[in-house]
């Protein structure tokens, strides 16, 4: 389903980031890129008096041509994006919040290793590569 | 008569062979090389074996050899070529043993290179173990089960010869069924410690032919372990009836069959790993933090990378802390990974946390390892076959504690004794060795000094179960050597409180090798004391030098762990030299051999505190100057400003 996934850190540097089709790799970075505006702007209009409340999917960022891209922020501020093709028809909420609550989980399972340090690159898990290929190989 | 012709095939070979290789080989080339000229049939077995000197091993026996040795098909290209057997074009004897050596170690996991076989005297120890360990799982106490082990295993030699014939020879096998039913009764053994030269056979068998053993069943189940079954190659009788014992053993010990050799974790290297724990943790039924455990496994030395990926692979339920089956776990994974295993893609099961606490309820079960020799105790069994598997297979595996090196000649010991004698004889004997393994486990202590083995003395000195006490428990700063004698017998435990928690420690065995020797010298009135410490202790020094680097690095966390393991060494300390007193100059001498090593270990420690501090104080001092500097600015911008404001 996602072609491209992108775990963004507080201070907005990717973390962790992967797209599927290999070329061209160049336009999703991009895409993610421009969406943390989109991500930033949803999160301060909500989040102004109750940050606590804020829920932590955003939903679709914004759409173009070909991709959507929908958001997620947990609460320590660290973004998930994630690009879909268009051409999957309807991939519903409710399956885009559920991968999202599958990265979450994964990124949770990582920051539990001692040996991760928080705002490291994410490239030594195997455990968060093997489930962000499960989502992306889905579709694939 | 088995090593004349295995020493002489053995000569051919590049590699250091032990006897029970030897012997193994030469048989599978007899085999190899009978089948291919139809060889002598129920010759005499001194025949069979002159004949691998002059004979080169066919072809399609040796491709159905190490197609049976169940290794992907481009491992065994692999092990062709590096053999050289397709640069003679044939496989001589050298070609052969040269192969069998690299099935062994790709069997046992490790790369298949030359570099395996031409790795040190230890090493072929090793594979022949491994290879006898691939087959013990499928070997149940047949070799060792049976009341007589020499006739059986000329039996077995006849039955080599005739798989020679490759024919059903019914006469062979009856006479092997009579001698061989004894076995049935254990075939509940998964690992019997059994002799090298019969395992070895044992595992030649199983290499040939694993697979069509669920035909063979039903024949050999009848028959009991007898090799009997006709049809097929003769190969595969042993390895049916071996499968069969295997298939038998399964539901006794579900555990025991797991493919994965190195993955299993010993007797010793359990409580070695509970031992750990506690030293970090109290209790061992709670968790160790994941901030502790990093510390503590940092100092293994691995990278980190590989360090997230050993506690991914073992923190099963991801909570950030490890319990103590998720530790031990752990930390087989980093030892394995130290002596070179390749880390696997999945948490082997044997390495499970349920796994873990049902095989290892309680780490002190030497005994009862051993009890169950001639019956079905699968729980037993299986650390105790845990135990003589990983023995043998680890043996080189420097980090484990002196333990394993006695626990292995113990092993070995029992082994031969079972071997040489009928099956009572061997229950008897069984015991008999295995109280002494037993109570060679139980005091260590006593081994630490008369043990010869590098590894166990350096493992002496730094071990917490032994006797030798832990250094580092009895130890205050400042404190003169004559209070740390006082105290260490009696009060390990509150000197223990005087040592300051000492900060991450360098590696530095050398210093605290000559630390020791110094120490040793300071003391003169530890009269027999010093003289064995400083024994010791070169030695110890000599060890870190002469040893691959695991075991410095083993030595460094054993000092390196903080106070809390600190108090259970000293109580385990405590425990000990009172328990030696029993002993009385034993005990003086290890008492103030302890307080020496307690002694020096101390100062290594304290000398490491001072270097951290220095290196703290450089950067505050850093940090100081920078700070002026920049007070220093400020002051000068202010005064520049001044009059501007005062105009």
């Amino acid at each position: 389903m996602a072609v491209c996934v992108a775990v963004i850190a507080k201070e907005n540097y990717p973390l962790y980031i992967r797209s599927i089709p290999t070329e061209n790799e160049l336009k999703f970075h991009y895409m993610v890129h421009t969406s943390l505006d989109v991500v930033d702007e949803k999160i301060s209009a909500m989040g102004k008096a109750l940050v606590d409340q804020r829920e932590l999917y955003l939903g679709l960022l914004y759409p173009t041509e070909d991709y959507k891209v929908y958001g997620y922020v947990t609460n320590s501020k660290v973004k998930f994006v994630m690009v879909v093709d268009s051409s999957n028809t309807a991939l519903r909420d409710n399956e885009i919040r559920s991968m999202f609550r599958k990265l979450h989980n994964s990124y949770t399972d990582v920051m539990c290793n001692p040996f991760y340090n928080p705002g490291d690159h994410i490239q030594s898990s195997r455990a968060f590569d093997s489930m962000v290929t499960s989502m992306m190989i889905q579709v694939c | 008569m088995e090593a004349a012709a295995g020493g002489g095939c053995g000569s051919g070979p590049p590699l250091l062979l032990s006897e029970g290789e030897q012997q193994c080989y030469s048989e599978l080339f007899a085999r190899c090389a009978g089948a291919a000229g139809g060889g002598p049939g129920s010759g005499p077995p001194e025949a069979a074996r002159a004949v691998p000197g002059a004979v080169t091993a066919a072809a399609g026996p040796v491709a159905d050899l190490f197609r049976a040795s169940q290794l992907p098909a481009e491992t065994l290209h692999q092990i062709t070529e590096l053999c050289g057997a397709k640069r003679v074009g044939y496989f001589g004897p050298t070609q052969f043993y040269i192969a069998l050596k690299l099935i062994a170690a790709a069997q046992s996991g490790l790369p298949v290179r030359i570099e395996s076989l031409k790795c040190e005297l230890p090493l072929p120890r090793f594979m022949m173990s491994k290879t006898d360990a691939d087959i013990r799982f499928g070997n149940p106490a047949e070799l060792h089960g049976a009341k007589v082990q020499i006739p059986y295993l000329i039996t077995e030699k006849n039955t080599f010869k005739r798989m020679d014939d490759e024919d059903k020879q019914e006469t062979q096998s009856p006479t092997m069924s009579p001698l061989a039913s004894p076995p049935s009764s254990p075939p509940h053994y998964q690992r019997v410690p059994l002799s090298h030269g019969y395992s070895k056979l044992r595992s030649s068998t199983e290499q040939m032919h694993p697979a069509p053993y669920e035909a063979r069943q039903p024949l050999v189940q009848p028959e009991g372990p007898s090799s009997g079954a006709p049809g097929a190659k003769p190969p595969r009788h042993q390895a049916s009836l071996i499968r069969s014992f295997s298939v038998e053993r399964e539901p006794h010990d579900n555990n025991s069959n797991y493919p994965d050799e190195p993955w299993r974790i010993t007797e010793e290297q359990r409580e070695y790993y509970v031992n750990q724990f506690r030293s970090l943790q109290p209790d061992p039924s709670s968790f160790i933090s994941g901030s502790v455990a990093k510390n503590f496994f940092t100092k293994s030395k691995l990278s980190i990378p590989e360090l997230s990926y050993i506690w991914e692979l073992s923190d099963a339920d991801c909570d950030g802390a490890l319990t103590l089956p998720e530790f031990c776990a752990a930390f087989h994974l980093i030892v394995a990974r130290k002596n070179g295993y390749p880390l696997p893609e999945g948490l082997p099961p044997t390495l499970q946390p349920e796994y873990l606490q049902a095989a290892f309820p309680k780490p002190k079960r030497e005994c009862t390892l051993f009890d169950s020799y001639s019956e079905s105790m699968p729980a037993n069994q299986q650390p105790r076959d845990l135990n003589r598997m990983e023995k043998l297979s680890i043996k080189d595996m420097a980090d484990f504690p002196v333990p394993a090196q006695d626990v292995t000649s113990d092993d070995k010991q029992a082994l031969k004794s079972t071997a040489d004698e009928a099956l009572p004889k061997d229950m008897s004997e069984d015991p008999a060795t295995s109280k002494d393994s037993n109570s060679l486990k139980a005091r260590p202590r006593s081994r630490s000094y008369s043990s010869t083995s590098i590894e166990e003395a350096m493992k002496r000195g730094e071990d917490p179960p032994t006797p030798p006490p832990r250094p580092q428990k009895t130890h205050s700063r400042a404190s003169s050597l004559d209070l740390n004698k006082v105290f260490q017998p009696s009060v390990p435990a509150t000197k223990s409180g005087l040592l300051p928690p000492p900060p991450a420690l360098p590696p530095r065995p050398c210093p605290s090798q000559s630390e020791q020797a110094s120490e040793a010298e300071i003391h003169p009135q530890l009269n027999r004391a010093p003289s064995q410490a400083a024994d010791s202790s070169p030695t110890k020094k000599d060890i870190p030098y002469s040893q691959p680097p695991s075991k410095p690095i083993r030595r460094k966390l054993r000092p390196e762990n903080p106070a809390p393991e600190s108090q259970e060494p000293s109580s385990t300390v405590g425990g000990a030299a009172s328990a030696v007193t029993g002993k009385p100059h034993t005990a003086v001498q290890k008492q103030s051999s302890k307080q020496k090593k307690a002694i020096q270990t101390a100062i290594r420690k304290n000398k490491e505190a001072n270097a951290v501090l220095a290196r703290l104080n450089s950067e505050l001092q850093q940090q100081l100057k920078e700070v002026h500097q920049e007070r220093i600015a400020l002051e000068n911008q202010l005064e520049q400003l001044r009059p501007v404001t005062v105009l």
